[in-house]
């Protein structure tokens, strides 16, 4: 019985683990497309937050700075975004997907140009990264049967970024769903022309949002680089950007549900490392890659209408244009 | 609309040619912060794609892939869809034509093979479009998404249907067996040498043929059938098509279908030609290329032929530049393409207004002289 107990928290802590870029990514994905812009390019802002924040680190020496970097570059994918779609009116999974395209190569590119290592990042360590905190007390209760484990091991350590990624759920529903700015931030995903009408702009509302989506996709990829590995690996986003739009999707557009989904598809993710090559009773083997594609899968069913009903912000997708 | 005021070469023609232009410009300036000189850089490059036969059959065999994924996304997007899929129903379209040529190698020369292949990959990549295309129609989903989801989707199966079931027995790593010499399309080589010309060896095939070929039936699709017709007036407006009659819903879904199996066509290219055999992610993301060659061409056969040759000469230059220049990778044509992409797609407004203001000056001034 305590085997499957410790099987179980070291499961859900690697989910943990893995769900943090998720839940901050589509925590990013909430602010832009709740004000009615698509963001595709979770993807694309992570993987060039995850480059910054390790050639700064590297160079640098510290993993704050490489924090701070990772948001700077992402805000400014973010800006070009909203500068193609707001300001031009350009199509939004287009800009998207050419920023994802854009960062898979760029991040390559510059970090052969740089660092000579086949577009790997020099490796880090001491201050240059993000490490384990222990919390109080951690220590203390660590023999206590059961809850001692969960909160050695489930609660207390991991790194200032998990904590953190954890925080922007409360604090996205907070921004939201109780200030103004978030009232407006709803609305214009709604309906712009009544926001305009009443006198507010409509683009400053929605560069407002793609910057808050910058900076949290930022974390995301200064997560990956310098906290969850030692270095920046290439292509090493590899679809969490897009897991994190099923997850957002899967969670119709709110913080919470968003948070959940973040949660399942990163426990399906643990779990595929957990079940490798292990037969289960009655359905034997599953093959990895099915556990792979499920949070896929379990999307387009969602999209399908089949669960529940996922309805997108109105004015999703829809260049705003003052005049007529 | 404002398209009025300018006439139709400088919207086809100069437009997107500027935007192409700024994308290489800002190229230039990556090349640059690497310490490299862009115009070495572009000189290998032309040398590279055009320079000597080999480099020409290789810029011709990428050319085809591109070809086939750009009139994939320019069907779709003349109905208002997008379809970022291609990658995924290119990749599923091959497992169908490898199905298909593993199937009847042995009994059948290529010649006798190819319509088989042709409607096993379209029938594997219409299919594989096809649901996304039946949930956008009849169940409000949108396309981009599911689209998006089913290339994971495809990835996946086709990664565990390679490992677990496809695999050549005794052997590693996964791909599938080779198909019987005489089921492969002959290379552009033994073409030539048929009329007793001898030229380079490289992986292009007949199935460049079969590219054109596609053109055409796609631009007699769209602009000389009653489909067509119906494609392109739900694209312009969806709300005037239902009311003129139009059964929007199974159009959307033919359309889908159509644009996937055309994706799937790289099948040919690739499996029943150049590598003869189903290998692991093989379409190599000409699926992603196919939407800016599609953004660049302006969703027409023609702008997609020559949009095709241009990022066949970048795919092939850019192998060329990353062998003679060692700091330089071939990851530099993905930032092209992400910056073509970004300028012809995303951007392809910002420049308008500026031409507009400059071609009234100028068209202007003429008239006053004139009078």
């Amino acid at each position: 019985m305590s085997d499957f107990i410790l099987i179980a928290i070291s499961t859900l802590d690697a989910t943990i683990r893995v769900s943090t870029p998720l839940i901050l990514c589509a925590m990013a994905g909430l602010f832009s497309e709740r004000s009615g812009i698509v963001d595709i390019g979770l993807e694309g802002k992570m993987l060039a937050g995850a480059f910054a924040a390790a050639a700064i680190a590297a160079v640098t020496g510290s993993a704050w700075l490489g924090l701070g970097a990772a948001i700077g570059v992402s805000i400014c994918m973010a800006l070009l975004h909203g500068f193609a779609c707001i300001t031009h009116k350009g199509n939004q999974v287009v800009s998207g997907l050419a920023i994802n395209i854009l960062a898979s190569g760029l991040t390559v590119t510059l970090g052969i140009a740089w660092f000579h290592q086949g577009g790997q990042t020099p490796l880090l360590s001491g201050d240059a990264r993000f490490f384990s905190i222990d919390l109080p007390g951690a220590l203390a209760v660590a023999d206590v049967p059961v809850l001692g484990a969960i909160y050695t091991q489930l609660i207390s350590g991991h790194n200032a970024l998990v904590y953190i990624a954890f925080m922007t759920v409360p604090v996205t529903w907070w921004l939201v769903y109780q200030t103004r700015f978030g009232l407006r931030l709803r609305a214009v995903g709604e309906n712009p022309q009544a926001v305009d009408t009443a006198g507010i702009s409509v683009f400053w509302l929605r560069y407002r949002a793609v910057i808050c989506a910058g900076l949290l996709c930022g974390i995301a990829g200064a997560y990956l680089s310098i906290a969850q590995n030692a270095s920046f690996i290439r292509e090493m986003s590899a679809g969490k950007g897009y897991i994190a739009l099923a997850a957002l999707i899967f969670g119709k557009w709110r913080p919470k549900t968003a948070l959940l989904a973040c949660l399942l598809f990163g426990f399906l993710e643990a779990l595929t490392v957990r079940l490798e090559g292990v037969a289960l009773p009655l359905i034997g083997e599953v093959p990895a890659q099915l556990m792979q594609a499920t949070p896929y899968i379990l999307t387009v069913v969602l999209l399908a209408g089949f669960i529940g009903k996922a309805i997108a912000p109105k004015a999703i997708g829809i260049p705003y244009s003052k005049e007529r | 609309m404002s398209n009025k005021t300018l006439p139709t070469w400088i919207d086809v023609g100069v437009i997107p040619l500027i935007n192409v232009c700024l994308a290489f410009l800002v190229s230039g300036f990556v090349i640059l912060l690497i310490g490299e000189s862009p115009l070495e850089a572009v000189q290998w490059m032309i040398t590279g794609a055009f320079g000597y036969a080999e480099g020409i059959g290789y810029t011709l065999y990428y050319t085809t892939n591109f070809i086939f994924t750009g009139l994939a996304v320019a069907v779709a997007f003349h109905a208002g869809l997008f379809n970022i899929g291609g990658e995924g129903q290119a990749y599923i379209g091959g497992l169908g034509v490898g199905l298909m040529c593993m199937s009847l190698d042995s009994f059948m020369p290529w010649w006798a093979l190819i319509p088989f292949a042709i409607a096993a990959g379209a029938a594997f990549g219409a299919a594989w479009a096809f649901i996304p295309a039946y949930l956008q129609a009849y169940r409000g989903s949108h396309v981009v998404i599911t689209t998006i989801m089913f290339n994971f989707i495809a990835s996946a199966l086709m990664v565990y249907l390679l490992v677990n079931v496809l695999i050549e027995p005794g052997t590693m790593s996964p791909q599938s067996r080779v198909i019987a010499d005489a089921a492969i399309l002959p290379s552009m080589r033994d073409v030539f040498a048929v009329f007793g010309i001898n030229i380079a060896n490289s992986p292009l095939n007949i199935a460049i043929f079969l590219a054109l070929i596609c053109c055409v039936l796609v631009w007699l699709l769209l602009w000389h059938t009653r489909l067509g017709y119906a494609i392109r007036m739900i694209g312009f407006n969806e709300q005037a098509a239902v009311y003129s009659g139009i059964n929007t819903r199974r159009t959307i879904v033919i359309t889908m279908c159509i644009s996937g199996a055309l994706a799937a066509m790289v099948g040919i290219n690739e499996v029943m030609g150049a590598q003869g055999r189903v290998l692991l992610d093989y379409v190599a993301g000409a699926g992603f290329t196919g939407i800016a060659v599609s953004l660049m061409g302006r969703n027409h056969p023609v702008g997609i032929i020559i949009a095709s040759l241009l990022f066949g000469a970048l795919y092939q230059g850019g192998a060329e530049l990353s062998f003679e220049v060692p700091s330089i990778t071939r990851d530099l044509v993905v930032v092209i393409q992400g910056l073509v992409i970004l300028f012809c797609g995303a951007l392809s407004l910002m420049i308008k207004p500026t031409i507009e203001k400059l071609f009234l000056r100028f068209f202007a001034a003429k008239e006053r002289a004139n009078v």
